[in-house]
């Protein structure tokens, strides 16, 4: 499937559809190269739970079909802002978000904003595998089913379960439980799952802390395949794996505040991945990738 | 030690219970079970039946599946998945919880003023809204502070990142509430109702109140809608009222009738069980 066919809404569904559809003229797109393209911008980004500031001033740019990846260390406010993006947080009743978040120019946060919608167009993978206690086909069907997709369920389930490298183990128990795979498998599920509503975005939470080593070379060799279609943006623990997928590397730390007692995570540098790694301008980054600091 | 003690001394009584009921009541459901089970309630014990204290008993059962268990869940359901935590929302939950705490004899009040007082004229005006109308309702408002407990907390049983997965791919939060958080919780919300149930079908305190009779029932053992706003007996009053009776054959149709309603409660518990075991396992 043609990566430019993501871009589109998916009109097939009865959910009151707001201004997400986005307007990239054709202009944008042909000659440019595709690291180019912004897809997410994120405005002086805070985020407070209560009077509680998790992360403050946020200010970044997330660029088409590339990884990007959020380092550093517990408690810095990483998988806040990743929920951010696709308005997970919402979820949490004393989330609140100041500042902007901007996919392809349109505010996130806008009142006329469906969040629904945001999280069919920018999917999310999570910490912990969470596939449904169903089977591994209703698993994949779920998505596209109260998205409106229409077309071949088993066709539809075939092509995400392939693209997530899960076909072959699974193709002769489709109707199994989802809950008898490995975790490693599960968390391939749910890659699969995030991928059969065709999102644009995919947003992976730690994707493989809960994984060994194998499974987990398993999952990074499928983010380097997907993302030729996909925008990824992964949160992750582990620098090497930081240092080994991902595009541009963004790293995060923690401010003690005085007054509280509290942490809140700030931005400290973003930049390409191999700078980050071999040549960061911050201090702090260097400590931290070189692991002085932790 | 202690606490085997506990327990054995609570087995004990239970033991003792069921056994003198048995033998007090096997004359009765050895020689005659058929004819008690259909017969109809008459002066001497000999020919004493208990069609009609089943009939409305089962008539109870079906108004409180029919309206404490659909008003429960989704009472149940709108707290969990959709209220705010405010202040307003955990006072409503506390004041449900003592809700479910109330005598049932206030809950039987409660049912005359309103069922049988103020809404005769629906629930029976022949027989002055003493009708079993009235008393399904009465118990289907008694039980359901139970159910929506029960129901509640199934469901706050469910993980939160099953909830996000089904979020995380665009589905609505009804559709994750019904496609994810209700089949998980439905094995906990069906333990919860049918317990409740069996309390209704036990109840015999508001039956009282609501005018359950068992002076001159002649009808009564017809399962017509019309029948419906009829004078009605159940179980538990039958049971009380023979209780009373001087007749030393009574006794025995007392322990009788009282086998047969731990039956029925049973057999509800039973269902319960075996569907509970049955979606558990598809989990």
């Amino acid at each position: 499937m043609a990566p430019e066919t993501n871009l589109q809404p998916v009109s097939t569904s009865s959910a009151p559809r707001t201004r997400l559809d986005i307007k990239r003229s054709e202009s944008d797109v042909p000659l440019t190269p595709p690291q180019d393209v912004e897809v997410f911008e994120a405005n002086d980004l805070s985020v407070y739970y209560g009077a509680f500031r998790a992360v403050r001033n946020v200010n970044m740019t997330v660029c088409e079909r590339q990884i990007t990846a959020f380092i550093g260390p517990s408690g810095c406010g990483k998988t806040t802002l990743l929920r951010c993006f696709n308005r997970m947080n919402d979820l949490v009743e004393t989330a609140r978000v100041e500042g902007k978040v901007l996919y392809h120019g349109v505010d996130l946060y806008h009142p006329d904003v469906n969040p629904v919608e945001v999280r069919r167009r920018i999917g999310m993978v999570f910490q912990k595998p969470n596939p449904f206690p169903k089977s591994i086909y209703d698993n994949i069907a779920f998505g596209p089913k109260v998205a409106g997709i229409k077309g071949d369920m088993d066709e539809i389930v075939e092509r995400s379960l392939r693209r997530a490298a899960l076909w072959d183990e699974v193709k002769d128990r489709l109707k199994t439980s989802a809950m008898g795979l490995s975790g490693g498998q599960q968390q391939r599920l749910c890659i699969a799952r995030a991928l059969a509503v065709d999102p644009e975005v995919i947003l992976m939470d730690e994707p493989c802390s809960a994984l060994d080593p194998i499974a987990t070379g398993r999952i990074e060799d499928l983010m380097e395949e997907i993302k030729s279609e996909y925008t990824i943006i992964i949160v992750t623990h582990n620098m090497q794996q930081a240092a080994r997928v991902s595009d541009m590397c963004a790293f995060f730390t923690a401010e003690v505040n005085e007054t509280s007692d509290t942490r809140t995570g700030v931005l400290v540098e973003y930049d390409r991945t191999e700078k980050m790694f071999s040549n960061p301008s911050d201090e702090r980054t260097e400590n931290y990738v070189t692991g002085r600091f932790g | 030690m202690l606490l085997l003690g506990a327990l054995s001394i609570t087995l004990l009584l239970l033991v003792t219970l069921l056994y003198s009921v048995l033998t007090e009541g096997w004359g009765i459901l050895s020689t005659r079970l058929g004819d008690f089970l259909t017969g109809r309630l008459a002066i001497s014990p000999a020919r004493a039946g208990i069609s009609q204290g089943l009939r409305g008993t089962f008539f109870i059962g079906v108004f409180v599946v029919l309206i404490a268990f659909p008003l429960g869940i989704g009472a149940a359901i709108y707290l969990e998945e959709y209220a705010p935590r405010s202040r307003f929302t955990r006072l409503i939950d506390v004041n449900i919880r003592n809700l479910a705490g109330v005598p049932s004899v206030v809950y039987g009040l409660l049912g005359f003023a309103i069922f049988v007082r103020a809404l005769r004229s629906i629930t029976g005006p022949e027989a002055n809204g003493a009708t079993v109308i009235s008393a399904g309702l009465t118990l289907a408002i008694l039980v359901l502070p139970i159910v929506i407990i029960t129901s509640a907390e199934a469901i706050r049983a469910v993980p939160d990142n099953l909830r996000e997965a089904g979020f995380g791919v665009g589905a609505t939060r009804w559709e994750v509430v019904r496609s994810h958080v209700l089949p998980y919780a439905g094995p906990g919300i069906l333990t919860g109702t049918v317990l409740s149930l069996a309390r209704a079908l036990g109840e015999a305190a508001p039956l009282i109140l609501v005018g359950a009779t068992t002076g001159f029932l002649t009808e009564g053992d017809r399962y017509t809608l019309a029948s419906l706003q009829e004078r009605f007996t159940a179980m538990p009053i039958v049971i009380y009222t023979w209780a009373g009776r001087p007749q030393p054959g009574f006794r025995s149709a007392t322990a009788a009738a009282i086998v047969v309603l731990l039956v029925v409660v049973l057999l509800a518990n039973t269902v319960a069980i075996l569907l509970r075991n049955k979606y558990e396992k598809r989990r």
